[in-house]
C-alpha cells in the first residue's frame, strides 16, 4: 500500500513540476506593457477570453461535458458585478467575490441537471438554459437595462490603480485573475480529483464500477468551472464599465467553444493560445470587414476538425514526437 | 375570441409545416448516422437563395422555383456529403459539431459576398389580401397552401418510409447500422440518398419560408438552427412522426406566445424544450 501511495506521489510530483516553456510563456505574456501599449485593451479582452475558454477547457477537455451554453455563467457574473457597482459601491475585488458567488450557485444548481445527460440531450440542455437566461435578461429591463445592456456605472480603480483609456491597470488586472485562475486549474488538473475526470471523460460507465462518486465529481467540476466563467464576467465588467446583453448570448458560448478546440481541449495551454489566435485574428480581419470574418472563422474550424484534430497545441505536439 | 384563436391555431400549424420540413432531414439522418450536422440550415438557406435568384433574376413562377430550389440544395448536401462528412461518421459529436458550424459560417458570409446582408424577399406568390373567411376566422391564402403543401410532403414521406423496399432499408439502418450492414444492406448508398432528399425537403423550407420568415443570410443561424434543432432534438432521432408532432407543438406554441404573451418572447419555448429534454432526453418519439 504504501509502495502504490508513493508511485501516485511520483506520479503527480513529475506532472506538478514547471516547464521551462511555462515560465517563458508568462514572461512573454508581459510583453504587451513594453512592446505593444497601444494594444493593451485588446490584450485585456484577449485575457479575459482566455479566463472563460480555461474554464470551459476544465468541464470539456477533462470532464468530456460538452457545453453550447457556458456564457450562462460568464453573464451572470458579468450582470453581477455590475448591478453591483451600479446599485452599491464600485470597489472591483468585491464585485469579483460577488460575481464568483453568483455564477458558483447557478452552476451548482445547473449542475444537478447537466452531469445527468449526455451526447445531443446535453448539448441541447445546456444550450436551452443559455438561451432560457438570456431570453430572461432581455425581459427584465428594468433590473438588466434589456437589449442596451447595463450602463451608467463607472469602475474608476482595483487597489489604486486607476482604469484609464491606455489600458495598462485593465490588463494588469486581467493579467493577475488569469494567472491565479490558471493556478488554481493546474493544481486541480494535476490532483486526484483532475485525474478522475479524465476517467470519467474516458469512460463515463466505468468509473463509478471502481468506486469513483462520478457524478459528485462532474458536480463540483461544473460548479468550479462556472465560478470563473462568472470572474471572467465581472472582469469584463469592471474593465468595460458596462454589461451588455451579448454577454449572456449563444453567440458567446459558440465562440469559446471555437476557441478552445482551435487551441486544443484537455490542455492546460489549449484556451489561452486559442484566445490570442482567435481574437487577434478577429481585430485585424474584422478591421476589413465584420461580415467576412464569418467565412475565415468557418474555414478556420473546418480546416482544425479536418486537419489538427486536437487543435494548435495537440499538431505542434504531434510534431515534436514525431521529430524525436 | 374564438374565430382568433381558429386564426392563431392555423397561422401555427402553418408555421408548424414549414419547420417540419426544415428539420425533417436531419432528424433522419442524425438517426442513421448519429452525424449532427448543424449545416443543415444552410441547405435552406441555400434553397431561398434559389429561389430570390430564380424569381427576380429570371423572372420565373415561384411555383415553378420550388422544385428547383429542391434540387439546388440536395445537389449541394450531396457533394458536401461526398466530400468532407463522411470522413467524420467515426469522428465525436463535438468534432461534427464544429465541422458543420464552420461550414455554415462559410455559407454565410458568401451568401452576404454575393446577394449583401440585406434582407431579401419575393413578390407574394399567392395575394396576401384577400383571406379565406369561414364564420369569422381568417385564413391566408399562402398558409393554407403551406398547410396543403406541408401535410402533403409528410405523406408522401410516410408511404416512402413505410411502404417501399428503399424506406425499409432507411428504417433498418436507424435501428441498428450494424446488423442492417451485415444483412447486406448499401447504407453508405442509403444514407447518401437521404441525405439528398432532407437537405432538398430543407431547401424547400428554405424557399417557402421567404415569405413568413424572410431571408438574409445570417436568418438561420440565430434562428432557424435553434429551432431545427428544437424540433429534431424533441421529436427524437429518425422519427418522422416524431418530427411532425415537435414541429406542430412548436410552431402553435411560438404563433400562439406571440399573439397572447408577448412580453415572453422566445421564453416560452426554450422552457418547453427544456421541461421535455429532462423528462425525455432521447425526444418525444425516440428511442435512444
Amino acid at each position: 500500500m504504501a509502495n502504490a501511495s508513493s508511485i501516485a506521489g511520483t506520479h503527480f510530483q513529475s506532472k506538478v513540476r514547471w516547464h521551462p516553456l511555462e515560465y517563458a510563456f508568462w514572461a512573454c505574456t508581459l510583453l504587451p506593457f513594453v512592446l505593444a501599449p497601444n494594444y493593451l485593451s485588446l490584450a485585456s479582452q484577449i485575457a479575459i477570453t482566455a479566463l472563460f475558454a480555461l474554464s470551459l477547457d476544465l468541464i470539456l477537455g477533462y470532464a468530456g461535458i460538452v457545453s453550447l451554453g457556458h456564457a450562462a455563467f460568464f453573464g451572470v457574473g458579468a450582470y453581477s458585478a455590475g448591478l453591483l457597482a451600479k446599485h452599491y459601491w464600485a470597489e472591483p475585488l468585491s464585485g469579483l467575490l460577488a460575481a464568483a458567488v453568483a455564477a458558483g450557485i447557478a452552476g451548482y444548481a445547473l449542475s444537478h441537471v447537466v452531469v445527468r445527460f449526455r451526447h445531443l440531450a446535453l448539448i441541447m440542455l445546456t444550450m436551452g438554459f443559455g438561451l432560457l437566461l438570456h431570453e430572461a435578461a432581455n425581459s427584465a429591463s428594468a433590473l438588466t437595462g434589456g437589449a442596451d445592456g447595463l450602463q451608467g456605472f463607472k469602475v474608476p480603480a482595483v487597489l489604486g490603480f486607476r482604469f484609464d483609456m491606455f489600458g495598462r491597470a485593465a490588463y494588469a488586472y486581467a493579467l493577475v485573475l488569469l494567472f491565479l485562475c490558471f493556478l488554481v486549474c493546474r493544481r486541480i488538473i494535476h490532483s486526484p480529483f483532475g485525474l478522475a475526470l479524465r476517467g470519467i471523460r474516458e469512460n463515463a460507465t466505468r468509473m463509478p464500477a471502481i468506486g469513483a462518486p462520478s457524478l459528485a465529481h462532474l458536480r463540483k467540476a461544473y460548479t468550479i468551472a462556472a465560478v470563473m466563467a462568472g470572474l471572467a464576467g465581472a472582469a469584463l465588467t469592471h474593465t468595460t464599465s458596462t454589461v451588455s446583453l451579448e454577454t449572456l448570448s449563444f453567440g458567446r458560448s459558440a465562440d469559446v467553444l471555437v476557441i478552445l478546440i482551435l487551441g486544443g481541449a484537455g490542455r492546460l495551454y489549449g484556451g489561452i493560445i486559442g484566445a490570442i489566435i482567435y481574437m487577434v485574428a478577429r481585430d485585424q480581419f474584422s478591421g476589413i470587414n465584420p461580415q467576412y470574418w464569418y467565412f475565415w472563422i468557418g474555414l478556420l474550424l473546418v480546416a482544425v476538425v479536418m486537419f489538427l484534430p486536437n487543435g494548435v497545441l495537440g499538431g505542434l505536439s504531434a510534431l515534436r514526437k514525431k521529430a524525436q | 375570441m374564438l374565430s382568433s384563436l381558429a386564426t392563431v391555431l392555423f397561422d401555427g400549424f402553418a408555421y408548424g409545416m414549414l419547420l417540419f420540413m426544415l428539420s425533417v432531414g436531419l432528424s433522419v439522418t442524425l438517426g442513421m448516422m448519429n452525424f449532427v450536422n448543424l449545416a443543415h440550415y444552410a441547405f435552406a438557406v441555400i434553397g431561398g437563395y434559389a429561389t430570390v435568384t430564380i424569381v427576380n433574376k429570371l423572372g420565373w413562377n415561384f411555383f415553378v422555383s420550388l422544385p428547383l430550389a429542391f434540387a439546388v440544395a440536395a445537389l449541394v448536401s450531396v457533394a458536401l456529403e461526398r466530400v468532407l462528412f463522411r470522413r467524420l461518421y467515426r469522428a465525436s459529436d463535438l468534432d461534427q459539431c464544429l465541422l458543420t458550424i464552420g461550414i455554415a459560417f462559410i455559407t454565410i458570409a458568401v451568401f452576404a459576398w454575393f446577394y449583401t446582408s440585406e434582407p431579401q424577399s419575393v413578390p407574394a406568390p399567392l395575394p396576401r389580401d384577400k383571406p379565406f373567411s369561414i364564420l369569422g376566422a381568417q385564413f391566408g391564402q399562402y398558409r393554407t397552401f403551406l398547410i396543403v403543401f406541408g401535410l402533403a410532403v409528410t405523406a408522401v414521406l410516410i408511404l416512402l418510409l413505410e411502404k417501399t423496399r428503399f424506406g425499409a432499408q432507411v428504417r433498418a439502418a436507424v435501428d441498428n447500422q450494424r446488423m442492417a450492414r451485415g444483412l447486406g444492406i448499401d447504407v453508405e448508398r442509403a444514407f447518401m440518398i437521404t441525405f439528398a432528399l432532407g437537405g432538398g425537403l430543407a431547401g424547400l423550407g428554405g424557399a417557402l419560408s421567404i415569405e413568413v420568415i424572410g431571408l438574409d443570410p445570417s436568418f438561420a443561424l440565430s434562428y432557424l438552427l435553434v429551432y431545427v434543432l428544437i424540433v429534431v432534438a424533441v421529436g427524437g432521432l429518425g422519427s418522422i412522426g416524431g418530427s411532425f408532432v415537435a414541429a406542430t407543438v412548436l410552431g402553435i406554441t411560438e404563433t400562439a406566445g406571440k399573439y397572447y404573451f408577448p412580453w415572453l418572447g422566445a421564453f416560452l419555448i426554450y422552457l418547453v424544450m427544456v421541461a421535455i429534454l429532462m423528462w425525455r432526453p432521447a425526444g418525444l418519439f425516440g428511442k435512444r
